[in-house]
């Protein structure tokens, strides 16, 4: 089935944020923020910019009518700064003016005092230095340092991820109108609902039932918008709550770019130790997370760095320690994958080290420690593989020697390019990782023209969401899916919602909307077989008919929906799902985290230009674990949306700050994603079809956050292909890989012998 | 008052020339399908097509609405997602349906506009494919490949035209509305009565070309800047042969550059060369004199006519002068150029033949980004001993660079492995980059010394490339 979507959307008449027609009267908010990283606020100026063409206030921290506050997993930031700032970036006083341009140019008028205060950008220094956001945590099964003496090898290491930036290309924003009896009502462009609604009521002093959050989609968000949506929803209800007009404010794409937290970085120390037969036995990391200026999700993503620092491979002995370091960057936040991609990293880098020692291709080592069903994760969870499956089926599907050997051939008859190849084995766990969040709701009306209308508290933003929830009740009802539409999410309708991430929405929505539409479908079979006078268990639904024992009825769907209506027969339900036979425990850090985990195997072959740096993918070949699909169409873009993304990460993106925390990769000029020649020429999927029972939708397992990590061997295979041309590089394990680091790592002793002649030739201007 | 038609509607109106067209079409007059991303011509969320009367053909070509002057668009024909839906989906529509092309769905109708511009391109001269046209447009949902397949449906179906007419052929194939065909005699009407062919005002606060720069650099002061149109003035327009040289009117874009058979003729690889060049719509709207005088150090075009030795008109409006471009930059964005000077033409000495040329550009995304360094060489020789030469490099200095002492050194000397690495010596010389967001010094400095290994080993295939790669 196609995406319920891709009829407006191609016409250019879905409704975006700024899209939202404006009411008479509504204003419009731009930020003053701050221009240093770290400082003591001590006196704001708006004098000018309250008298500038327009402005109806300017607001600060003294005009917050409920608490200054949106933390949402530790109450650690404010909305406006107050005492200090934090990071460039942070929100000091927000303009309201009848224009954008006028908000714009009033904000260019407002000038503060801030007496500078030391800046930390990185994370060890800030470890050092003992800023954490949470006490460190550490995740640990056997005992390694019993093992290290059994292991016949043993490498240590450092590796280094950095940032990503979301770029969603519809920027961040938010729309708060007031309604009568002081309600709000706030059109946001945010993944949580929820989370916006608590942080509008905490800022504004508003009980929830007196906020409306609404949500018709996003223009993306790859968990950019998870809480850091808070902040504009937040501002703008607040300045409607004061003012009593609508506020709007759709930000400037190098505004959101400064303003709002991204991936973080980490680094970590790794040491690893293998036996004779290159099995792993011991795996030790200490990893540290920029957690930037607040908490924002850090925790939750440190937490998830832990879950996945073993990826695929079975490790009986683990001792991973993460800590949280408070920096002063723009608070770092959710990103797909949501620090799962950052613990892969680790294994990986660890596994590539060992490999390079050992004189094994790393693929090796991979293949020979993939889980199976039944090995113990270090925090207690036993798994249910499909690693070797998924491993196997793509050697056998791709030749991963013939690759090999191509790449041998190629690279003998080509002196200035070089080609390189990794394999990317994947294990991601599917549910949040706090178990509380595992529920969700649907609200399902039947019309009695035999339409179907569905509220969840899925947020769609382009994952396709909203097409499967219709696939859901298309199902249960066998009626045709132009019946049935997929309402806004509305914190009205449906209440308490967790955000759509973790890969979960589709599972969690999914299956509330499964028993909504099974209970009306209950019911109105019930009715059929009373009217029909037949058992209730021989009535179906097939293609818009009531069968009986699989034949057409005389009653079609449209005849049973009215006349069960005339009866008094209940045609709505509210259903409420919650993930079961999980749970997790933190003090001991053992559990059932997961419903399930998501495989996979992708096969990454570069082209490296060795005389100029650049590098091009020839191909990615994988094999990936959907389970049983339940709309190809849907899920394939996920995969290739997912792996562009991760390769991206891995090579181009490059998020750059100044030892003064300013974001220097502050625009699409300066910070790059993959464009479509970017891409890797050729993406082969295959299906791994699994028909295992697991608690995904329809069996069809999510699929968001995974291909994201096949990214990582993009980062190996452009590391082979350097060595393939310069055996003696020693490239350092540090993403992302750009075209100046590959030139870098390719010719570093080269590179030496040119700096040091330029010293002492005093060639004008270096540093 | 600025007159065109939107869609399929004439209009007049009369805010400032200076006013984004992106925010007249969505917030003016509410078409909401053209979307906001970047506001800097780099994601394409915004592209819309112009079209206007080139001779006695309707010529459509793509733009970023962010970066375009509403002064721009009097007497063409703009075109937004709304003008180009018809009954159903049209064609391309469908295609990206059908593949599963559109997530979010934010780009797609950039997407979509970019691609009707290539199904109605009047022309193949610029030896473009249909995914160059979508080369602007960028998607952070799909990884592309669903939209690689959308794309060639559209080509597929394109490639049945033939010599048709393409807006024809279009709007008989379900790609566009039938009021196309009703357009070119609005259009025709409209020339007559141009602004074109009015002279310069040269009292103007600002110049305005294509508006690529000044609409990314200047934003909030152009909506009301008191700006003077060079954009579609006849006299700046044109390329043409004059004996052994070649002139362009200062308005000349880089698309004319590639559609120009007198630079297709001698410049084979232009194509290979110009694609390195942002991406489709920006040049379509960027003019070569903007480039110059925008004065970025990394200016890909400057770079490429300082190889050239490309000559500058100055017109103050009463009278001319001519000035090298190798001495147009003083210093860091200084010109050698009075305020109410603008270029008017430029030209430059075509290659002769058997005379070499090679431009070779890197940076962080090969395409549609802004060059870490870039540089241009012109070599004339004789049994590989050069006679003259002319090398030019961006991105390693406060202006963009004619390294003269390499140039000077390469004339009279033999191509060998030996001297490619003594003219890199005195390059190296010559050159001060500093570390910045798109590479630290140390790169750049070796990045220029690979570039110019790549320059002679691409224009001399006898060269031991092995000796000029050793690690």
């Amino acid at each position: 089935m196609k995406n319920i979507d891709s009829y407006s959307h191609t016409r250019g008449e879905s409704v975006y944020l700024d899209d939202i027609p404006l009411l008479a009267g509504t204003l419009f908010a731009a930020c003053f923020d701050a221009p240093v990283a770290h400082g003591i606020l001590v006196s704001i100026d708006a004098s000018a910019a309250k008298q500038s063409d327009g402005v109806i206030a300017v607001l600060t921290y003294k005009d917050v009518t409920g608490q200054n506050q949106i933390g949402g997993i530790i109450p650690d930031e404010p909305l406006f700064a107050h005492n200090e700032v934090h990071f460039c970036g942070m929100p000091i006083a927000l303009v309201l003016a009848e224009t954008a341009q006028q908000a714009a140019a009033a904000v260019k008028k407002i000038t503060a005092v801030i007496e500078p205060l030391p800046v930390i950008t990185n994370a060890r220094e800030a470890a050092a230095k003992g800023q954490l956001i949470i006490p460190p945590r550490t995740f640990k099964i056997g005992n390694t340092t019993t093992a290290w003496p059994t292991c016949a090898h043993v490498f240590e290491g450092t590796c280094d991820t950095n940032g990503q930036e979301h770029l969603y290309i519809e920027t961040q924003g938010a729309y708060a109108i007031p309604q009568e009896q002081g309600v709000i009502k706030v059109y946001s462009s945010t993944q949580g609902p929820t989370a916006v609604q608590r942080a509008v009521c905490k800022v504004t002093g508003l009980p929830m039932h007196q906020v409306e959050v609404d949500v018709t989609r996003l223009g993306g968000g790859f968990g950019g918008k998870e809480d850091q949506a808070n902040t504009w929803a937040a501002l703008c209800a607040l300045a409607a709550h004061i003012t009593r007009r609508p506020v709007k404010y759709s930000l400037h794409r190098m505004e959101d770019m400064r303003m709002t937290g991204k991936r973080h970085p980490y680094s970590s120390d790794y040491k690893i130790g293998l036996d004779s037969n290159l099995k792993l036995l011991a795996f030790e990391i200490t990893t540290y997370q920029n957690a930037g200026a607040a908490a924002d999700l850090s925790p939750a993503v440190l937490e998830r760095t832990l879950f996945h620092c073993t990826n695929s491979y079975y490790i009986p002995n683990v001792t991973a320690t993460a800590f949280s370091c408070k920096t002063n960057l723009p608070p770092n936040t959710a990103f797909r994958g949501f620090g799962g991609p950052q613990g892969m990293f680790i294994i990986e880098a660890a596994i590539a080290h060992a490999a390079e020692k050992i004189g094994v291709d790393a693929s090796v080592i991979q293949q020979n420690n993939l889980l199976k069903t039944g090995d113990e994760l270090p925090y207690g969870q036993k798994v249910v593989s499909e690693a070797k499956e998924c491993w196997s089926r793509a050697d056998e599907l791709y030749q991963l020697a013939t690759i090999k050997n191509e790449i041998a051939d190629f690279n003998l008859a080509n002196q200035l390019v070089k080609k390189g190849m990794a394999v990317m084995p994947i294990c991601f766990g599917i549910s949040f990782t706090n178990t509380l969040m595992n529920q969700a709701r649907s609200l399902v009306h039947v019309y009695t023209d035999g339409t179907v209308v569905i509220s969840t508290g899925a947020v769609e933003m382009g994952q396709g969401v909203n097409t499967k929830i219709v696939q859901v009740a298309a199902h249960v009802f066998a009626i045709d899916a132009a019946a049935i539409r997929v309402n806004s999410t509305n914190t009205y309708r449906i209440a308490n919602t967790s955000p759509s991430a973790a890969s979960a929405t589709a599972d969690l929505n999914g299956k509330a909307t499964l028993l909504a539409c099974t209970e009306i479908a209950d019911r109105l079979k019930a009715f059929a077989a009373a009217e029909l006078q037949v058992p209730v268990d021989s009535i179906s639904f097939c293609n818009g008919q009531v069968c009986i024992d699989g034949h057409p009825s005389a009653l079609d769907w449209i005849k049973l929906v009215q006349l069960a209506y005339a009866k008094r027969v209940n045609l709505s339900q509210h259903a409420h799902y919650a993930t079961p036979d999980i749970h997790f425990d933190k003090t001991i850090e053992k559990g059932h985290p997961f419903a399930y985990h998501v495989f996979g195997t992708a096969i990454i072959t570069v082209t490296v230009d060795c005389l100029r740096g650049t590098y091009e993918f020839d191909s990615v070949k994988l094999v990936h674990d959907f389970g049983s699909s339940m709309n190809r169409l849907i899920d394939r873009g996920q995969i290739e949306g997912g792996l562009v993304q991760g390769i991206g990460w891995m090579t181009m993106e490059e998020i750059v700050y100044d030892e003064n925390g300013k974001l220097k990769s502050n625009a699409l000029s300066t910070y790059k994603v993959p464009d479509i020649y970017a891409a890797p020429k050729q993406i082969s999927i295959d299906f791994l079809n699994t028909q295992q029972d697991n608690l995904a939708i329809f069996k069809s397992k999510a699929v968001g956050e995974p291909p994201l990590m096949y990214g990582i061997g993009a980062f190996f295979a452009i590391r082979n292909a350097i060595k393939n041309f310069n055996p003696a590089a020693q490239p350092p394990l540090e993403a992302p890989v750009t075209p100046e680091k590959v030139l870098l790592w390719l010719y570093a002793d080269k590179i030496k012998t040119m700096v040091d002649k330029i010293k002492t030739q005093h060639l004008p201007v270096f540093k | 008052m600025i007159r065109f038609i939107l869609n399929d509607k004439e209009i007049t109106t009369s805010l400032p020339a200076g006013t984004a067209l992106l925010d007249f079409i969505r917030y003016h007059k509410n078409l909401n399908g053209t979307k906001i991303g970047c506001r800097e011509g780099d994601c394409g969320a915004c592209t819309i097509l112009a079209g206007e009367m080139v001779g006695d053909k309707l010529v459509y070509k793509s733009a970023t609405s962010c970066l375009m002057a509403l002064g721009n668009a009097h007497g063409k024909h703009i075109v937004t997602i709304e003008g180009v839906n018809i009954q159903q989906l049209n064609f391309i529509q469908e295609a990206f349906a059908i593949e599963g092309a559109t997530q979010c769905g934010f780009c797609t109708p950039g997407f979509i506009m970019s691609l009707v511009g290539f199904c109605v391109k009047h022309s193949t001269q610029d030896g473009l494919t249909a995914l160059d046209a979508v080369s602007g447009n960028i998607c952070r949902c799909t990884g592309y490949k669903s939209i690689e397949r959308a794309v060639a449906m559209v080509a597929d179906k394109m490639a049945h035209c033939g010599e048709e007419d393409a807006i024809g052929y279009a709007v008989a194939n379900n790609i566009l509305p039938a009021y196309f065909a009703t357009i070119q005699p609005i259009l025709l009407n409209y020339q007559l009565q141009q602004r074109s062919s009015v002279p310069v005002n040269t009292g103007a606060q600002k110049f305005l070309g294509g508006g690529t720069d000044l609409f990314v650099q200047q934003h909030d002061a152009m909506h009301d800047a008191d700006i003077s149109l060079l954009f579609d003035k006849t006299h700046l327009n044109g390329i043409h042969q004059s004996g052994t040289a070649c002139w362009m009117g200062a308005s000349v874009t880089v698309t004319d550059m590639l559609e120009s058979s007198v630079f297709r003729k001698h410049f084979p690889n232009l194509v290979q060369y110009l694609r390195l060049v942002s991406s489709t719509p920006i040049r379509n709207m960027a003019t070569i004199a903007g480039n110059f005088v925008n004065a970025s150090p990394i200016g890909d075009l400057t770079v490429f006519f300082l190889a050239l030795d490309a000559q500058l008109v100055l017109s103050d409006g009463i009278s001319t002068r001519e000035l090298p471009l190798r001495q147009f930059y003083k210093g860091y964005k200084t010109l050698d150029k009075l305020p109410g000077e603008h270029i008017e033409k430029i030209w430059f000495e075509l290659p002769a033949a058997g005379a070499l040329f090679n431009f070779e550009k890197v940076c962080k995304r090969t395409h549609l980004d802004i060059a870490s360094v870039n540089t241009a060489i012109s070599i004339q020789h004789n049994n590989d001993v050069i006679q003259q030469a002319g090398l030019s490099a961006g991105g390693v200095g406060p202006v963009p660079l004619f390294l003269r002492q390499t140039s000077l050194f390469l004339q009279g000397k033999k191509v060998t492995e030996a001297m490619v690495e003594q003219a890199i010596e005195i390059a190296q010389s010559e050159i001060s980059p500093i570390s910045d967001v798109r590479g630290t010094a140390v790169y750049k400095r070796f990045l220029l010394s690979q570039l110019l290994r790549a320059h002679f080993i691409s224009l001399f295939t006898a060269l031991d490339a092995g000796k000029l790669v050793k690690v």
